[in-house]
């Protein structure tokens, strides 16, 4: 077990550092870079001056070694100034060059400062990850119940009409992505085309205040497209588990149906949905980049979206952080925990 | 002349679908008269749910080929007074020769909603299961020695793919699809290697690849004829690969605009490594088979055990998942357009329309709507397929 952990502990910080390092890559492409420098000093500025303000600034090092700064292992940029006047990554402005510490990258704490929000982003991420922790919340809340329900329902008797209307149920929800529900939804809840109009189109006041008609349609849409995959995976181990001996020999003994699929078969074949569940985060992930930005949410996915489209390098390197670390601990947790639940497994 | 009614929209529309009906009428026909001939295709026909799809997907192909008959003007072309015009409105200052409705009204620039989602099938039937295609091109090559041979060769190769499917798809999309991406990379002969470049330059290159191999395994005991397939392959696959990859082609047929081309990379990108990990645990499963054993005894060679011995046993699954991704790359396709990031702004593509349309969306749904219905009944269409074609090749 202690070598397993440690194998995929080690392969997870090597995925972490990688794609860190490619997300920082690709922010840092000189056109970025210019971009930058144009947006800070003037968009007028010549060749030669960008040149120079990127010097300025830290930016004009080989990439490897300003990854290291951002990481927080290497020792942060200084310069000083033709005045005398010493500038640097971890000099604060105003602050004492001599006072600042050597380090200052994400493991120190540092996350950076957004262009576009003004704002640190360690600031700017723990505001909107919580936002977006209550639309993932109520997400689970109701897609991990109806998705069980529907997977359990249709495996339970295989091949019959409640299992033909629930799988086909099941397969449209998963040919339904995020904005065509949410498009479709809106339509029919919120315009006035057909004058229903029982919820909100907007979830921008749930920011503050959630309440069933402002939350309810971004949670259903991002639920929608994640059941029918998760009923499916459950209605596969639940149609596997029925035909093992030990239902038949329950029911043979005179079990009841309702007894046998309560007390021996659902536990069983609750373990492959499991991981699928866990493994739905990352992916929950897409859904509420594109709900948050068609329902108007300012949350982390909304966050994302404005980091990426306006080049804003250290909330975008932020938000990937946390994405990547999202999708990791998931898939750490999926492995662990389908080994616990599921005593054949053993850990190698 | 007066609005047209639900109703007769309807009957329209329907009536503007002919050449698709009677194309579809005329597939089911052939199809059901010979499906005891035309193996896990015939059998199709025996499942309900897998004939639905069937149905689908054949409309929107069909819809896709005939486009230029089914829509009622050109998907590009702003008619003035159409501005978010509702459903069935006729034309301000009808003209002869253009057709007199909206069918399905107009978008915010004056457009036809009706003709630009009848076009729109054109892009991303061609598009995603292009894509698609690449993709498993790429994870077949991939997967197979990995599964085979197993040892570093596997640890590597499924490190980087672990590696790709651990980024978000968005972040991805959103730092690969991004026009200064394209500007970016040394000049080499006029070929500027930038990322999405070298990466269509690697990733082309798997079919041509794939072709050799298959070639070279199956006949190098006969070099007369392996000679001459490995030459077409060569010719052919060098020819479209040149046009496709480095814009070289000599005579100008195979050509992809550079902003199609990033997302077609894009695209590829993302789904190999998925294509890769299914194809490499199914060869892992199969290697153990009786027929593997007798054919290493034979002495093949691996490469011949992987192509001819072990692929099309694992054909079923691969099938399978095929029409499943094409469905799933059309949800991709879309989700970028509906970020913007599509193949260009005007494009009738389902997915940058309903970007387009959602502005509005509260007041003006129809336009956003038209292309997502579209979208999710040939999604539809291929997951019902996929299950029916999973239903039938059990069945065996």
């Amino acid at each position: 077990m202690a070598k397993f952990l440690f194998r995929r502990l080690f392969t997870m910080i090597a995925t972490a550092l990688c794609l860190t390092f490619i997300v920082f890559y690709l922010t840092n492409l000189p056109p970025n870079l210019e971009k930058i420098a144009k947006s800070e000093a003037g968009s007028r500025i010549s060749d030669a001056e960008v040149e120079s303000w990127l010097q300025k600034n830290g930016y004009a090092q080989p990439l490897l070694g300003r990854y290291g700064e951002w990481l927080g292992v290497l020792p942060g940029w200084t310069a000083t100034a033709a005045d005398g006047k010493v500038t640097g990554r971890c000099i604060a402005r105003g602050a004492d060059p001599a006072a600042a510490p050597r380090f200052c990258g994400v493991l120190q704490g540092n996350w950076g400062w957004s262009n576009v929000f003004k704002e640190p982003v360690s600031q700017i991420i723990a505001t909107r990850l919580s936002l977006t922790g209550w639309l993932m919340l109520s997400v689970m809340a109701l897609m991990v119940p109806v998705a069980l329900l529907i997977g359990v329902l249709a495996g339970m008797r295989e091949g019959s009409k409640l299992d033909r209307t629930l799988s086909t149920f099941s397969i449209a929800t998963t040919a339904t992505p995020e904005y065509v529900s949410g498009v479709l939804f809106i339509t029919i809840f919120a315009s006035s085309m057909t004058g229903l109009k029982w919820f909100k189109g907007s979830a921008t006041s749930a920011m503050d205040d959630i309440t069933f008609e402002n939350f309810f349609l971004p949670v259903l849409t991002i639920a929608l497209y994640g059941i029918g995959y998760i009923a499916r995976m459950t209605r596969a181990s639940m149609t596997e588990v029925m035909t093992a001996q030990y239902i038949r020999t329950a029911l043979l003994k005179g079990v009841s149906f309702r007894q046998v699929v309560l007390r021996h078969a659902l536990r069983n074949a609750l373990i492959a949905p499991f991981t699928v569940i866990m493994l739905q985060f990352p992916w929950l992930l897409n859904g509420v980049v594109i709900v948050e930005t068609l329902f108007n949410y300012k949350g982390f996915g909304w966050t994302l979206v404005q980091a990426a489209g306006n080049n804003d390098i250290d909330l975008l390197l932020g938000c990937s952080v946390v994405a990547v670390a999202v999708v990791l601990i998931t898939q750490l947790i999926s492995d662990i925990g389908y080994a616990w639940l599921n005593p054949r497994i053993r850990l190698s | 002349m007066d609005a047209l009614g639900f109703t007769q929209i309807l009957v329209t529309m329907i009536g503007r679908f002919w050449p698709v009906w009677i194309a579809l009428a005329l597939t089911f026909a052939l199809s059901i008269s010979f499906k005891r001939r035309l193996g896990l295709y015939g059998r199709l026909f025996d499942s309900p749910i897998g004939m639905t799809g069937f149905a689908l997907v054949m409309f929107w192909v069909f819809t896709a080929l005939f486009a230029n008959i089914v829509a009622t003007h050109d998907p590009l072309a702003q008619i003035s007074g159409m501005k978010n015009a509702l459903p069935g409105s006729p034309l301000k200052n009808p003209v002869e020769g253009i057709y007199a409705h909206y069918l399905l009204g107009g978008d915010n620039l004056a457009r036809d909603v009706f003709s630009r989602m009848v076009v729109g099938a054109r892009s991303v039937l061609t598009i995603a299961p292009a894509a698609t295609a690449f993709a498993f091109m790429a994870g077949i090559t991939l997967g197979l020695p990995a599964g085979y041979f197993g040892g570093r060769l596997d640890t590597g190769l499924s490190f980087v793919a672990n590696l790709v499917l651990a980024f978000p798809v968005i972040l991805m999309f959103y730092l690969l699809v991004t026009p200064e991406i394209r500007e970016t990379g040394p000049l080499l002969l006029g070929w500027r290697a930038s990322i999405p470049n070298v990466m269509a330059a690697i990733l082309f290159a798997f079919p041509i690849l794939f072709l050799c191999i298959l070639w070279n395994a199956r006949f190098f005991t006969t070099p007369a004829r392996r000679n001459l397939y490995v030459g077409i392959t060569l010719v052919l696959g060098l020819w479209i690969y040149a046009g496709l990859a480095f814009r070289a082609d000599p005579f100008g047929l195979w050509i992809m605009e550079p902003n199609l081309l990033n997302v077609f990379v894009s695209v590829v990108f993302v789904n190999a490594p998925t294509v890769f990990r299914i194809v490499r645990g199914i060869t892992m499963d199969l290697k153990s088979r009786d027929y593997v054993a007798a054919a290493q005894t034979r002495g093949e060679g691996p490469w011949y055990i992987m192509l001819w011995e072990v692929l099309p046993n694992a054909r079923g699954p691969l099938i399978v998942d095929f029409c499943l991704r094409i469905g799933y790359t059309t949800i991709l396709l879309g989700t970028l357009g509906f970020f913007g990031l599509g193949v260009s702004p005007e494009s009738p593509d389902w997915g940058s329309t309903i970007n387009a349309g959602r502005k509005l969306l509260s007041i003006f749904p129809v336009p956003a709507l038209v292309p997502a219905v579209a979208l999710m009944s040939l999604v539809l269409g291929l997951n019902l397929l996929a299950d029916g074609l999973r239903e039938e090749s059990l069945k065996d």
